[in-house]
């Protein structure tokens, strides 16, 4: 008998237990107000940026308590399954991390999760200073949904300078595919690993074939490819790709073991000489103590000199966000001049308005910050903002398979297919 | 389960054997009522869920709102799934590793519990030693083994270090370096032997075969739980009577007549259980494989549970990840309920 009365306290406090666990957050709103964000920043110079950010925010509105809900793993791979819990289960946070385009809005917007704001551009006068080709990509039926915290560019070539010297390869202004497979051969031939690739997330392949596509087809190009007005298997495209397979003949052997930042781990090291990444892996150099332009340099994506690929991050308003009034301060303080100078100079990223003083950042970003102004502003594929998830998706697949087996045709007939079933107009 | 009720005492008198039979009654339905409230909750949580997740696969639902209404035709889903090249590389690698992870991880289980129960020097130190890995959990297991298989760094660095490859290259043999879990090839392809029968195997874009890259994967599995098929077999040699041994010695039977012809048919159940608990955990396996190689190169290792995850949380499928989660259940039932029903007769 002892035992069973036993047995039953213990169930009694194992539910209990149970209870407490699973109750929304007991610790609710106090007084002075507080915001939820949600994001995957949560390695060195990225939660760093966010620290700054958060600083901005207390600064302007004090009092107001932020609670970081950032969840660790890189492109949101272990937060985005969370916040979907969430959002399905009605406890939204306050505002999370979204790339613009199709990301924002068939996973957010259509669905119905996210509060237009409009007004906030409005009345902070943003539409003026944001360009109006990176608007279209946070624009849904005529409305605004996201403030972007920061730029990144997609289309970079980095290169080992002191190693190319050594092999007496000049990089000038800018690169054709011609030059680029010239000095390829070159490097090969010394019995130097050309491209430093790290694709173990696919996505990493997927970037240089996007910078490949959109070097052929060119920026209207890309725009009609994915609004399904360029078909796949038009004959430009289909020789992207031929190339895009013939520069994975020059990629280092280990490949599909390595991460994007051990490839250009991978170039600092001098094992490989270029590596195509967005210029998140600027902040990779740095921390190896590279100097710009004297350990390594950098050229746009061969035949891409006038397209800047945007890969960029924003925050949005939930619907119901339980702390309405404290998130649209927030979503201020990213927008304000302070908040995205903070921020930028730490993420590694350039600001999403066009009139910031450039002499406060570095000579990659003041170059980088120069071709945003003046090139076409084209959205990434392979971060979400060109095409819908599950379009996304099977063009993953597609490379996952094209890595391997270099069949064009199947490639094309795969993306193809999923052009038709995840329409985007 | 069932409680034997007390025999009512002869000398009690009739109040005391009223208070008896109101006890036995509470005796009776005690077990009951305890075990009411987790019987509800395994059917709410496991059973009508099945159901549900049967009912998604069916669904339209492909975004973040849920969306229950039916897919027409029925099976689209599912019709999708089986002709994706991605899926049949899933169900090729988890029929491969399956197979393989069984045959190494029962067989050499039991050559070290042979071993063991020999009680040669340090059996005792042994027995933990191969039992330790059992303990790690998957994702430790995984990482360590990617380290190890990573054509840069691990293995490959022994080889050079030995000088294995110095000897080779004396040889005229070129050095010996395996991209582990890296290579893309398949091993052994089977689509044009498969094509004389189902001619549809020609037309496969995924290549039949034992993929390359897994091969590391099966080695890290068979570290992780050799050591558990192990003790299992210990536990099945010690339960077999000495007597046995005696009597097949005086019959004349040789050491390795004794293991072949008396030991081992012995440790037959032994050999189920383990099939179904290995086999299982084996269909399901997601963790490993994830933390040590992702899909892989060219899926070369992607697995059902991986297919499962990337189609429910990166791009939203819900249905499609429903269906590949329903053929994943019907293949563990196919291994486990005709178990249940061989126990369920005996134990009648």
């Amino acid at each position: 008998m002892r035992s069973k009365r036993a047995f039953l306290l213990n169930n009694l406090v194992a539910f209990a237990c149970c209870l407490t666990f699973c109750s929304p957050t007991l610790s609710q709103a106090g007084d002075k107000g507080q915001v939820e964000i949600f994001s995957w920043w949560t390695s060195g110079g990225e939660a760093s940026a966010l620290e700054a950010l958060f600083k901005v925010f207390r600064d302007q509105n004090s009092g107001v308590e932020v609670v970081n809900a950032a969840i660790a793993g890189g492109t949101g791979s272990a937060a985005l399954p969370v916040l979907q819990t969430r959002l399905v289960g009605g406890d939204p946070p306050d505002t999370w991390q979204s790339h613009p385009g199709w990301e924002l809005f068939a996973r957010y917007i259509d669905p119905g999760y996210c509060q237009p704001i409009t007004d906030l551009y409005k009345s902070e006068n943003w539409r003026s200073v944001v360009p109006n080709s990176l608007l279209d990509q946070i624009t849904r039926n005529g409305d605004i949904y996201a403030v972007l915290a920061g730029i990144h560019r997609g289309n970079v070539l980095w290169y080992n300078k002191k190693l190319l010297d050594k092999h007496g390869i000049k990089i000038g202004d800018k690169i054709s595919f011609e030059e680029f497979f010239a000095a390829a051969d070159k490097l090969k031939a010394a019995g130097v690993t050309p491209l430093a690739v790290g694709d173990s997330g696919i996505w990493a392949s997927g970037d240089i074939l996007e910078n490949t596509i959109l070097a052929k087809i060119g920026p209207q190009g890309w725009m009609d490819l994915f609004s399904g007005k360029l078909a796949w298997n038009d004959s430009r495209v289909r020789e992207s790709i031929q190339i895009y397979g013939k520069l994975l003949d020059y990629q280092n052997r280990d490949h599909s073991a390595l991460s994007w930042d051990q490839a250009i781990k991978a170039v600092i090291d001098a094992r490989c000489a270029f590596s195509v990444m967005g210029d998140w892996s600027y902040g990779e150099f740095l921390k190896a103590k590279q100097i710009e332009k004297e350990d390594f340099g950098w050229v746009t994506f061969p035949g891409t000199e006038n397209s800047f690929m945007v890969v960029a991050d924003g925050f949005i308003l939930a619907k119901n966000a339980p702390h309405t009034k404290e998130t649209i301060a927030w979503l201020k303080a990213i927008g304000s001049k302070e908040g995205q100078l903070a921020f930028n100079k730490l993420k590694g990223s350039i600001p999403a308005r066009t009139d910031m003083d450039r002499n406060e950042f570095g000579m990659y970003h003041q170059w980088s910050m120069r071709d945003f102004a003046n090139s076409a502003l084209v959205p990434s594929v392979f971060h979400g903002a060109a095409a819908p998830p599950a379009y996304l998706q099977s063009l993953s697949d597609a490379v996952s398979g094209f890595v391997v087996n270099r069949n064009v045709d199947s490639f094309i007939r795969t993306a193809a297919a999923a052009a038709k079933d995840n329409p985007t107009n | 389960m069932t409680v034997i009720a007390q025999p009512v005492v002869p000398t009690r008198n009739i109040a005391t054997a009223g208070r008896g039979r109101r006890k036995a009654t509470i005796k009776r339905w005690l077990p009951q009522m305890i075990l009411l409230p987790s019987t509800g909750a395994i059917i709410t949580f496991v059973y009508l869920f099945i159901l549900f997740t049967l009912w998604v696969s069916l669904s339209k639902w492909t975004s973040l709102r849920l969306d229950l209404a039916l897919k027409e035709p029925l099976f689209a889903s599912y019709t999708q799934m089986f002709a994706m090249p991605r899926w049949h590389a899933d169900l090729r690698n988890v029929t491969v590793f399956t197979a393989l992870f069984l045959s190494i991880a029962l067989g050499l289980g039991l050559f070290l519990a042979v071993l063991l129960d020999r009680r040669l020097i340090g059996h005792n130190l042994f027995r933990s030693v191969f039992l330790f890995p059992y303990a790690l959990s998957f994702i430790v297991t995984g990482i360590a083994w990617r380290w190890i298989f990573n054509p840069e760094a691990g293995v490959n660095l022994l080889f050079q270090a030995f000088g294995l490859n110095q000897l080779l290259s004396a040889a005229g043999i070129p050095p010996l370096e395996p991209g582990w879990i890296t290579d893309p090839a398949i091993l052994i392809p089977v689509n044009n032997l498969l094509g004389t029968i189902f001619p549809a195997a020609r037309e496969l874009e995924t290549q039949l075969g034992i993929p390359v890259a897994l091969v590391p994967v099966v080695i890290a599995a068979c570290w992780q739980l050799t050591g558990f098929a192990m003790a299992m077999y210990i536990a099945g040699l010690c339960a077999i009577p000495n007597e046995l041994r005696e009597a097949a010695r005086i019959d004349g039977a040789s050491e390795i007549q004794i293991y072949f012809l008396v030991i081992f048919p012995q440790l037959n159940p032994v050999t189920l259980s383990l099939v179904i608990i290995l086999g299982h955990m084996s269909l399901k396996i997601f963790d490993l494989v994830f933390a040590m190689t992702g899909p892989g190169p060219g899926f070369a290792t992607d697995m059902p549970g991986i297919f499962v995850f990337e189609q429910t949380f990166k791009s939203l499928r819900y249905n499609l990840g429903a269906a590949a989660s329903t053929v994943m259940l019907l293949a563990v039932a196919a291994i486990i309920i005709p178990y249940f029903w061989m126990n369920f007769r005996r134990s009648k």
